[in-house]
């Protein structure tokens, strides 16, 4: 009966201590809605032709403004692009590289080996682009936000009039998920901007899940290898566990 | 004992040889073969080997991580991401480290809980239970300055507050603040200082660790009786019966680690530090890792930062000075009715702590936390001293072996049934 108390209370105990915190700014908390995304639960992969259409969004909106420093042209090969495909996508960027035997910089074009071209060379510049404010790098973003890509679709799609009473700031638009629902981002995304050769309709929330999918996959790469590890090394610790747990047993026999 | 060769019966004639030169394994054999060990160990007593085996999974990945990891302000942030993208199973090394830290808070917060609850703190075990305070306090350092590396927004903001509060102690404070900063603020001579402590402090974890098994194995070990053995019926072998037990406890170990790092690898984490570390933009709440929240809520208890910090290293040495604090003879709660209630509470207390540390420092959060502390501390300076004297214990079995084969009832009602066959 103790010992059925205190395995209640530590139980009670952590999971009331690690209870993830919701989201909150200013005192208020905001719920972030839960989206379907292919890769969630256990046994969740990437959809890859979903990540593809959210890299064409990323390539034709985002990259204006925000960064992604991180990855490689290369690492696309992971979404099902094929290397012609991949070496055509890093050649239609310029990159600086030098110096050569003159001591020059020069511009060549991309290859798979480098790195996603930033669009602005420094934070100053990026920030006297956007009104003072910084676009933040988006190669991690999906693990650097509470809610991670269900924030990220809530953010896409969470645009829209302040209600009454609420005023926005001058260069700012309201948003219903944003911390403090100010955010200096116009909203990047509206039906028909982009067109897809799958023939996918562009609607707002097919984008916004497109690109959510692509920036989870940018951020946690090694997700499904991991996961399927995973699931091999617990099965197998399992099998382990009752083994040992027979072991044990058999060599106790007599003890007690 | 006499200059010459150790007279070894290793049956191996190699083995023998290196034997009778230096005696390691008859040692070893000794120590961790014959040893005689209480035959009613539960399960809470896997958790010191839990811990030894966490303690080498972290040195075998931290050395490995610090082979493509660069200490600088500007590719810190950069190089942990390229070991999670670019090195081969580098994101492994990387959970499994980071992850590894919180599995060992959590293997050791047992460890010390189940010291409390059996008394094992007690003569003639005190040196053994200091050392594990050392070993405490050194693997907060450690984690401290770990978490400083990867150089996120959490690592820099926990990094400023954390040295910070040093600034509150009068006239040497500001001096001890700048030594642990190496400038005038946290920067890259930080970074580095603390990657160079960070890459030290495990080894001289190891080297406490050996001493606080060698104190072990002058005393014993404590059992969940309190009582000592008094000759071979009460005790066994610690070949192979508890290695039998540790394996298969150890296995349950790496089931609940494997699910945090395959599954739920940032879970524990905060997404703050998924964010270059900015000194330019504070993080709304600055939170240290959960296995520091208990005494982080104690030092925000507090209205004074002086009172607060000493209240919060107080919550750590209190621990130092528990064999003197606590008088009863009678080590196992089991048999003290009144004080397992009152440590009870102690332990809801903590895990209180452990809740409002992670919210903001505002009501009803902190009235919480200022009863839990209070608590925590009465529990040590005055209930533990008056039990001491006015509680009246449950009798004690006469031996282990008594009380765990059968002859005569078993004390303490069921709660004393041991756990071997669950
Ligand atoms: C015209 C420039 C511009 C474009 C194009 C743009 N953004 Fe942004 N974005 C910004 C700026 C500026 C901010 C900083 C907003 C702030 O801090 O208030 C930002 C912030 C963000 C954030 C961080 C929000 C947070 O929680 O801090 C995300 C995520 C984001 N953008 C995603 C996107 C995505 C996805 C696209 C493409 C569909 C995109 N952005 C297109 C300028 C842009
Ligand atoms: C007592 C044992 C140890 C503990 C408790 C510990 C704890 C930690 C923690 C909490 C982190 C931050 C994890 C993160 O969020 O990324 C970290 C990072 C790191 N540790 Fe350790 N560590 C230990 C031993 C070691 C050893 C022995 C080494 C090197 C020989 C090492 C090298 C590193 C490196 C290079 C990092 C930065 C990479 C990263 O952030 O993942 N650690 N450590």
């Amino acid at each position: 009966m103790f010992r059925t108390t205190l395995k209640a209370l530590a139980v009670l105990g952590s999971l009331v201590a690690f209870a993830p915190a919701p989201a909150s700014a200013a005192g208020e908390t905001i719920h972030i809605p839960d989206t379907r995304f292919s890769f969630d639960g256990i046994f969740g992969t990437y959809d890859r032709a979903s990540a593809q259409r959210g890299f064409q969004i990323y390539k034709e909106v985002c990259a204006n403004c925000h960064a992604m420093h991180l990855l490689s042209y290369r690492n696309l090969r992971a979404l099902g692009l094929t290397e012609a495909q991949v070496a055509a996508i890093a050649a239609t960027v310029q990159i600086q590289d030098g110096p050569n035997d003159e001591g020059q910089m020069f511009e060549r074009p991309g290859r798979p080996s480098d790195r996603f071209r930033s669009p602005f060379p420094n934070p100053q510049a990026a920030r006297a682009a956007n009104n003072g404010a910084l676009p933040p790098d988006l190669s991690v973003i999906a693990k650097a936000r509470e809610g991670g890509a269900d924030y990220l679709y809530a953010l896409l799609t969470g645009y829209g009039d302040p209600p009454a009473g609420v005023t926005v700031m001058e260069g700012m638009n309201y948003n219903r998920y944003f911390p403090g629902h100010q955010i200096a981002m116009a909203p990047p995304l509206s039906a028909g901007q982009v067109e897809f050769a799958d023939g996918t309709q562009s609607t707002l929330e097919n984008m916004s899940r497109d690109v959510a999918t692509f920036l989870q996959w940018a951020a946690e790469p090694e997700l499904e290898e991991r996961r399927a590890m995973g699931i091999k090394i617990i099965l197998f610790l399992t099998v382990l566990a009752g083994l040992a747990y027979a072991v044990k047993r058999k060599i106790w026999a007599n003890a007690h | 004992m006499s200059i010459g060769l150790h007279n070894s019966d290793i049956p191996n004639p190699v083995l023998r040889w290196i034997d009778q030169r230096m005696p390691v394994f008859t040692m070893m054999q000794k120590e961790y073969g014959s040893f005689p060990t209480p035959r009613n160990f539960n399960y809470f007593w896997n958790f010191g080997a839990l811990a030894m085996v966490n303690l080498v999974i972290m040195i075998a990945t931290g050395v490995f991580l610090a082979m493509h990891y660069t200490p600088h302000t500007s590719m810190a942030f950069d190089s942990v991401e390229r070991i999670m993208r670019d090195v081969n199973y580098g994101w492994l090394l990387r959970y499994v480290h980071a992850n590894g830290a919180s599995m060992f808070f959590i293997v050791v917060y047992v460890h010390i809980w189940r010291g409390m609850y059996y008394g094992s703190y007690k003569a003639p075990r005190e040196l053994l239970w200091m050392l594990g305070v050392v070993i405490f306090l050194l693997m907060m350092a450690t984690a401290f300055m770990g978490y400083v590396l990867p150089w996120g927004q959490m690592s820099f903001w926990g990094a400023t507050v954390i040295t910070n509060l040093f600034s509150a102690f009068p006239v040497v404070g500001e001096w001890i603040v700048q030594l642990l900063w190496g400038g005038f603020s946290v920067d890259n001579p930080t970074l580095n200082r603390f990657f160079a402590l960070h890459y030290l402090l495990p080894f001289v974890i190891v080297g406490v660790v050996f001493l606080h098994v060698v104190a072990l194995h002058i005393t014993g070990s404590n059992n969940p009786l309190g009582i000592e053995p008094k000759g071979p019926q009460d005790t066994l072998p610690f070949h192979p019966y508890y290695t039998a037990k540790d394996s298969f406890g150890l296995v349950i170990y790496f089931i609940v680690f494997a699910v945090l790092v395959f599954f739920a690898p940032n879970y524990l984490g905060h997404p703050d530090n998924y964010i270059p570390a900015n000194p330019l933009v504070t993080p709304a709440h600055i939170v240290p890792e959960w296995y520091f929240l208990p005494f982080y809520a104690i030092l925000r208890a507090v209205p004074d930062k002086l009172g607060g910090v000493l209240l919060m290293f107080g919550s750590i040495a209190v621990l130092f000075v528990l064999p003197w604090l606590d008088g009863s003879p009678v080590r196992s709660m089991r048999f003290r009715p009144i004080a397992r209630i009152a440590f009870l509470l102690w332990t809801v207390a903590f895990f209180v702590l452990l809740y409002c540390g992670g919210k903001p420092a505002e009501e009803p959060y902190v009235t919480i936390s200022r009863i839990a502390a209070a608590y925590y501390f009465a529990y040590f300076l005055v209930i533990l001293p008056l039990l001491a004297r006015l509680e009246k214990p449950l009798p004690l079995p006469e031996s282990i072996a008594r009380a765990v084969l059968g002859g005569g009832p078993l004390p303490g009602g069921a709660a004393a049934k041991p756990m071997e066959k669950a």
